[in-house]
């Protein structure tokens, strides 16, 4: 194992946090406090309670799964775009270092950045609702758990993106839709029959289900379903990074 | 800044790193060059190339029967064998699409072979890609840099890569060494172009390769900074560095080249040491100032490939140095009989960039 490689490259990809500090931390932060405001305040007041729980308590899950899905996705596929647009990845795959010590340098960063960035909006929401987490271990448990997955998704979503549009496009297009309508905002309990039925087939579903578990013991769906889907999701980036790499598709002419 | 100032300025940083080199090679410090002066603490610490790397004619890369096909079916390699040896500079040389790239990147892991084999230090590109890759500093042809880190932190980095632990000492000997020293702290988006260059070679050079892959390092840098970097890959090599260059400057491959190998169409079309490409393959010509200008040639020469210029006031006669005769005695004989008589005569010997084209057209 190529140790100092990873290292390198983990050491180069947080730095790169570090410098764009403004746009990585602050900006999720404030956009989270706003989703506070317009949710929580305005229509939080309308809604007295959701499964024994203030609404205003009850998106926290929600909102923390939104941001890490989303700044995981972002970070990890830009993370490996970049060099592929400037160029330098001539010399990522030039070094003596295996792909599976790539993933590691590039998802771990992106994942520990989503974490930490989880964790600040945590205690941001602290400041507006009273929080108890019930499993607080658990709670750590699915926010590594879903950093990891979703980076990896982000790394393969870098790896096929040729364009900048393209790099948007899912993040966009798919997941942030997905993430809405996974029931961030409420219990997919409150919906009508069929449209429960179809929120099932969104994955985002099973995450926030599970998360929310974590905090309030409350779940639209049961919590080792929640695991499984979400370790299924892993085990399927997993292959496809491994093929990715086998295959040398849009890395290696 | 005027784009004269700026070239100036450039000029000026290149004309420094020069001297540094020449005084490097004149101290003899070229010989150690990973491992500094006797009195510097890095020497301590950083290993000096290993004596097995005298062996002079062993092969440090043999790539045996390596053929690239791409995607859309284009074949840029085809049964490639090429043996490099141990502490020379090769040069390899072809046009434009030739597939001197192509090679180059499949040697260093960026790109997958689609037959054959590659060795390098002995070990095979995609079984010990770890320890074939870690042996090679590549330097390739587009300036791809990391356009918001710093000079230090991007040379650092690469070092970390290639699983190297720290060494502040040989990283700041190499950028002082580079004439970088100064611009360490700035974001390579600062840097000229020809300063860019040099922190691609530190770079590749931070982690202490034996072989150095210079992907057409001169390419769109004038003659003055051409000659700077043809110091540096010098001292390189007095250090004991493979160097491996591909270049469309033929006379860059005739300065520095101990043996050179042609590329065309995907396939080697030629290697040869220097010297004896240029004796073997070399043409001479003779030319004879005539004392009074013909009008055309007489019948009795007919026989010689002789060409009029300048209105008949020259003679022109191309000869093979391979052949055992080489006509000229006859010639000279024929000429006489036929009454031609001339003030002056002198011959010129092809250049290898007569030769690499007459390759190129034939192969």
């Amino acid at each position: 194992m190529n140790h100092r490689a990873i290292r390198a490259i983990y050491l180069f990809e947080m730095a790169r946090t570090w410098r764009t500090l403004l746009q990585s931390i602050v900006s999720p932060v404030v956009s989270t406090s706003l989703y506070f405001v317009v949710f929580g305040a305005a229509i939080g007041s309308r809604i007295s309670q959701v499964e024994g729980v203030s609404y205003g308590t009850f998106i926290v899950p929600g909102l923390i799964m939104l941001s890490v899905l989303t700044q995981s996705i972002a970070n990890a596929s830009f993370g490996i775009y970049f060099p592929k647009f400037t160029g330098t990845i001539y010399e990522i795959l030039s070094a003596p270092i295996s792909y599976f010590e790539i993933v590691l340098g590039y998802v771990g960063a992106a994942a520990t950045k989503s974490i930490i960035l989880g964790l600040i909006i945590l205690a941001t929401a602290g400041l507006f609702v009273p929080l108890h987490i019930h499993h607080p271990v658990w709670m750590l448990a699915f926010l590594v758990l879903t950093a990891v997955t979703f980076s990896l998704f982000g790394f393969i979503i870098g790896i096929w993106a040729d364009g900048f549009e393209k790099l948007q496009m899912i993040p966009m297009l798919v997941v942030t839709p997905l993430t809405f309508l996974g029931g961030s905002f409420y219990s997919i309990d409150m919906l009508p029959s069929t449209w429960r039925t179809l929120a099932l087939l969104n994955p985002v579903v099973y995450l926030i289900s599970g998360f929310r578990w974590s905090f309030y013991e409350i779940a639209d769906v049961s919590v080792s379903i929640s695991i499984g889907m979400t370790v299924a999701f892993l085990a399927i980036c997993l292959a496809v990074i491994w093929w990715i790499f086998r295959t040398g598709y849009r890395l290696k002419n | 800044m005027t784009i004269a100032q700026h070239l100036l300025e450039t000029y000026h940083q290149w004309a420094g790193f020069e001297t540094i080199f020449l005084k490097a090679i004149a101290t003899g410090q070229g010989h150690s060059y990973f491992g500094g002066p006797p009195d510097e603490p890095a020497r301590a610490q950083v290993p000096v190339h290993p004596p097995t790397l005298a062996a002079p004619m062993s092969s440090i890369i043999s790539v045996a029967n390596l053929s690239k096909t791409y995607g859309s079916g284009f074949k840029a390699l085809k049964n490639v064998n090429l043996d490099i040896r141990r502490g020379e500079i090769f040069a390899l040389l072809g046009p434009n699409g030739a597939g001197k790239t192509t090679l180059i990147s499949i040697i260093c892991g960026i790109a997958n072979p689609s037959e054959g084999k590659v060795l390098v230090g002995g070990e095979d590109i995609q079984i010990s890609y770890r320890k074939a890759r870690s042996l090679i500093g590549l330097v390739p042809q587009e300036l791809h840099t990391d356009a918001f880190e710093s000079v230090w932190a991007t040379v650092s980095f690469s070092r970390g890569l290639f699983g190297k632990p720290k060494n502040p000492a040989l990283v700041e000997k190499i950028l002082k060494d580079l004439s970088l020293w100064d611009k360490k702290d700035n974001k390579i988006i600062t840097l000229s172009g020809g300063m860019k260059r040099r922190v691609m070679i530190a770079k590749a050079l931070s982690h202490e390769p034996q072989i150095l892959f210079l992907d057409e390092p001169t390419a769109g840098v004038d003659v003055e900074l051409r000659k700077g970097m043809w110091e540096v890959v010098r001292a390189l090599q007095q250090s004991g560095v493979t160097i491996i260059l591909t270049t469309h400057y033929i006379e860059e491959a005739e300065e520095m080249a101990d043996r050179i190998g042609v590329i065309n169409k995907g396939e080697i079309v030629l290697v040869e040491d220097k010297t004896t490409l240029m004796q073997k393959l070399g043409r001479k010509r003779l030319t004879l100032h005539l004392q009074g200008k013909l009008g055309a040639l007489p019948e009795s020469l007919s026989k010689y490939k002789l060409e009029l210029c300048d209105s008949g006031a020259t003679l022109v006669y191309d000869y093979d140095t391979k052949g055992e005769r080489t006509g000229i005695t006859s010639l000279l004989s024929d000429l006489r009989t036929a009454g031609i008589r001339f003030n002056d005569l002198d011959t010129t010997q092809s250049s290898l960039e007569d030769i690499f084209v007459d390759l190129v057209r034939t192969s």
